[in-house]
């Protein structure tokens, strides 16, 4: 019951938030309703005992991204967004279609069967902490695709910089 | 013990909510944020995916993603910002140049 009543809760709160995020006028709000977002899904990855995504979800997209967006948005002389039209004209169209796949998706999830389960219990997670697990996962089997993260990375870097730079 | 199907629904809805917003809203910041969201919807279910199947691959995956979102975020204000050097528009529909 405990565990139901939690989740109802976090469900409940980012399913608001996230509709704020998407309706607020000004985007400052709005990155101030995604920061609290990202506090509840940190929360979530706790509940699935994913502590060190949890971690990594505070510093990474609260700490890094969304302060990424506040740079930006200070940058950026945003006076006449608030008295600006905030949607397209045609948006109960875009609603329609979002209501339209999520009603396909919920057809879809209620046909859903799961697989087999895997070695990582929550037991062999615990003998050894969560983060070791996943880093000996990480370093081992996933070595080349996290080489290739940290190429992604380096075009973002060089990316930026040349798109950022006064173009001559 | 909550069942899986929640965190695939709510998944699903914040995932839909992130679209809908990247559909209907003017402002290239708040669309940005939409992909944001689409993203952590994601990660959600792939993180309740990989703890009711006892495998870790779905957390290895969520650190790909948020690497990937990471440099999308990047890239995604640089390119917001050297529009706006252009053009002073932060809003899609003002934007017309490749219309043909």
């Amino acid at each position: 019951m405990l565990p139901k009543l939690f989740f109802g809760y976090f469900s409940i709160v980012m399913i608001v938030l996230s509709l704020l995020i998407i309706t607020r006028r000004n985007p400052v709000h709005s990155v101030l309703w995604m920061l609290v977002l990202f506090f509840h899904i940190a929360g979530l990855y706790l509940f699935l005992n994913a502590e060190f995504l949890a971690a990594v979800q505070f510093i990474l997209y609260a700490g890094a991204i969304l302060v990424l967006f506040l740079f930006a948005i200070m940058m950026l002389n945003l006076k006449e967004e608030l008295t600006a039209e905030r949607f397209i004209g045609e948006w109960p169209i875009g609603v329609a279609l979002g209501i339209s796949i999520l009603m396909l998706i919920y057809f879809t999830i209620s046909k859903f069967i799961q697989g087999p389960a895997g070695q990582y219990t929550i037991e062999a997670i615990k003998k050894e902490t969560h983060t070791k697990t996943i880093g000996k996962v990480l370093y081992t089997e996933y070595l080349f695709p996290f080489e290739i993260a940290s190429l992604i990375l380096l075009i973002a870097i060089v990316g930026a910089i040349v798109l950022a730079k006064k173009s001559g | 013990m909550v069942p899986l199907n929640w965190y695939i629904g709510l998944s699903a809805v914040i995932f839909i909510i992130g679209m809908v917003g990247f559909i209907i809203r003017r402002n290239i910041i708040i669309m940005l944020m939409s992909v944001e969201l689409m993203l952590n919807s994601v990660n959600i279910s792939l993180v309740a995916f990989s703890h009711y199947l006892q495998d870790l691959k779905g957390q290895i995956l969520v650190f790909f993603i948020i690497a990937v979102a990471a440099a999308e975020a990047a890239v995604g204000l640089a390119i917001l910002v050297a529009l706006f050097k252009n053009k002073a528009a932060v809003h899609t529909d003002e934007i017309t140049e490749m219309k043909g």
